[in-house]
């Protein structure tokens, strides 16, 4: 200690107002200190109405007065309480009205979680060099689940909210929940046994999993950032939609997972599409089926209207009603013709034997016997020929027919071509170059425009 | 769940019925063969869209074995 004479040896004497020392004070320590780092635990810790942040830091021998503004902790990853130990970063000041030292913190990491924190990005890092947040490893959601397994907690928001949401869109989708701790030690162990189980040989079968929990601190979400809990999902047998309720920080279940949903509502928003839209497009199918098929009967009745209609095929039934005409007047002639020519035979017959009669009636009748025989023989045999005549021709008139039957020949692979006022054009002489004509095929016409002759 | 793809299959291949009968190229006896297909399809994914129950289940260890039981979420009445 220095002695009180010497200090009184010192001039001048400066006299200092409360406030003009703490202003300088706070000048100086905001120079000096303006940007620090600051290792300690927090304590106290209050948050106000405003939403910002009052608590101490403190050490072994001493502390520290500290505040957060709202608009800073806004963006922190850590959520603060008494007893943890944070690495402050920001400014020390005075806060002046009552003259106490004070830190305004813009930044903390919790130390803690700085560890926890390197190791997500060690197992972020690892897991994304093996591939499993590959795009390609990610399944589609099945189109329709019938049953989709629930992995999370038996109570709270996250699962009642996603029942109702999956049971609002689908209402008779089978729901079966693997309950699990979503929290704490045991959750990641838990959650990871829960996805194995959906895989295991005799598991009920379900055709998609949500597996998740409600919105919490980064370090309720921790299970999630489990190694093993990343494992299970990467070989889980069905699609999988993560759903930790968060909106803005991914875990590692979230890269892992075929889908991520920020909550476990989403997740089922996206599970499954709603029922009466399902409905509705079956209805709209079976319409346009119904449809289509109506409207193609209704073009084969009109091209075979067309057709029957058509000039070239006009002309050939005529040909057809006419030959048939022709084959019903030889019938009838042939007939006409054998009648006459049997009668004709009978009435020789009859007079041949009352010849005999009259004259040698034996022997006239035995010679006439003979003679008339032979004129059955004659007779029958004239029948047969002329009935196998008349077969063929028949036979043949038919074949004919068929054969030129036009849609016979176009399945074929033939076409008709057409002038464009729909005469048959048999020759390309009924074309100039940038004549339109119309080409009908067997199934349908087609429009074209004549190119130079060859 | 097999039957997933199943109906994912029969609505692919419905509409691809509904297309090609639209195209309207076919013999009268294949549209018509193509139509009862889809027709019978229909059939399928209406059957396969209600072939669940709507049961809510949850996995309860019992002896040892893990056993669906039937389950209601906290704050809704249980049903049956």
């Amino acid at each position: 200690m220095e002695p009180q004479s010497e200090l009184e040896l010192t001039p001048p004497r400066r006299v200092w107002t409360v406030s003009g020392l703490l202003a300088q004070l706070k000048q100086g320590l905001e120079r000096e200190f303006f940007d620090v780092w600051i290792e300690g635990e927090i304590s106290n810790f209050h948050q106000a109405a405003s939403r910002h942040c009052y608590f101490t830091l403190k050490d072994g021998q001493s502390q520290l007065r500290a505040a957060l503004f709202a608009s800073q902790a806004r963006y922190l990853r850590v959520k603060l309480r008494d007893g943890l130990q944070v690495r402050v970063r920001g400014r020390v000041s005075v806060y002046e009205a009552r003259g106490e030292l004070q830190c305004y913190v813009e930044h903390v990491e919790a130390l803690g979680r700085g560890d926890l924190q390197a190791a997500f990005e060690a197992l972020k890092e690892k897991l994304a060099q093996q591939g499993l947040f590959d795009a390609a490893r990610k399944r589609p959601l099945p189109a329709l689940p019938r049953r989709i397994g629930l992995i999370t907690s038996p109570r709270g928001a996250a699962i009642a909210d996603m029942v109702r949401v999956l049971h609002r869109r689908f209402p008779n989708l089978d729901l079966l929940l693997y309950p699990v701790a979503v929290q704490g030690e045991a959750a990641a162990g838990e959650i990871a046994t829960a996805l194995d189980y959906f895989g295991a040989p005799g598991a009920p079968p379900v055709d998609l999993l949500i597996v998740g929990r409600g919105g919490g601190s980064l370090e309720d979400l921790w299970p999630f950032n489990d190694e093993r809990v990343a494992r299970a999902l990467a070989r889980a047998p069905v699609p999988v939609i993560s759903a930790v309720g968060h909106e803005t920080d991914f875990t590692i279940a979230d890269f892992v997972a075929d889908l991520r949903a920020p909550t476990p509502s989403a997740a089922a928003e996206l599970a499954v599409r709603p029922k009466a839209e399902f409905l509705r497009e079956q209805a709209a199918l079976r319409r346009h089926l119904e449809q289509a098929m109506r409207y193609r009967l209704l073009r084969r009745r009109h091209e075979l209207n067309d057709l029957a209609r058509h000039r070239a095929f006009y002309a050939l039934q005529q040909r057809m009603t006419q030959r048939g005409q022709r084959l019903d007047e030889l019938t009838h002639r042939l007939e006409r013709a054998l009648r006459r020519q049997l009668e004709r035979l009978e009435r020789r017959f009859n007079s041949a034997a009352a010849q005999a009669r009259r004259q040698d009636p034996r022997l006239r009748l035995a010679v006439a016997r003979t003679r008339m025989e032979r004129l059955q023989e004659r007779l029958t045999g004239l029948w047969r020929e002329r009935a196998a005549a008349r077969r063929h021709r028949l036979a043949a008139a038919a074949a004919l027919i068929e054969e030129r039957n036009p849609l016979q020949v176009l399945r074929r692979g033939y076409a008709l071509v057409f002038d464009a006022q729909g005469k048959l054009a048999t020759a390309p002489e009924a074309f100039a170059a940038g004549d339109a004509l119309r080409i009908r095929f067997a199934a349908g016409w087609l429009d074209a425009q004549a190119g130079p002759r060859r | 769940m097999g039957k997933t793809g199943g109906f994912e299959v029969s609505l692919q291949r419905l509409e691809a019925i509904v297309a090609e009968l639209e195209r309207a190229e076919l013999p009268l006896d294949q549209s018509l063969t193509l139509f009862e297909e889809g027709m019978l399809l229909v059939e399928d994914c209406r059957k396969q869209l209600d072939a669940a129950e709507g049961k809510v289940e949850m996995l309860v260890k019992r002896a040892g074995a893990l056993l669906p039981e039937a389950f209601s979420p906290a704050g809704e009445p249980p049903e049956e």
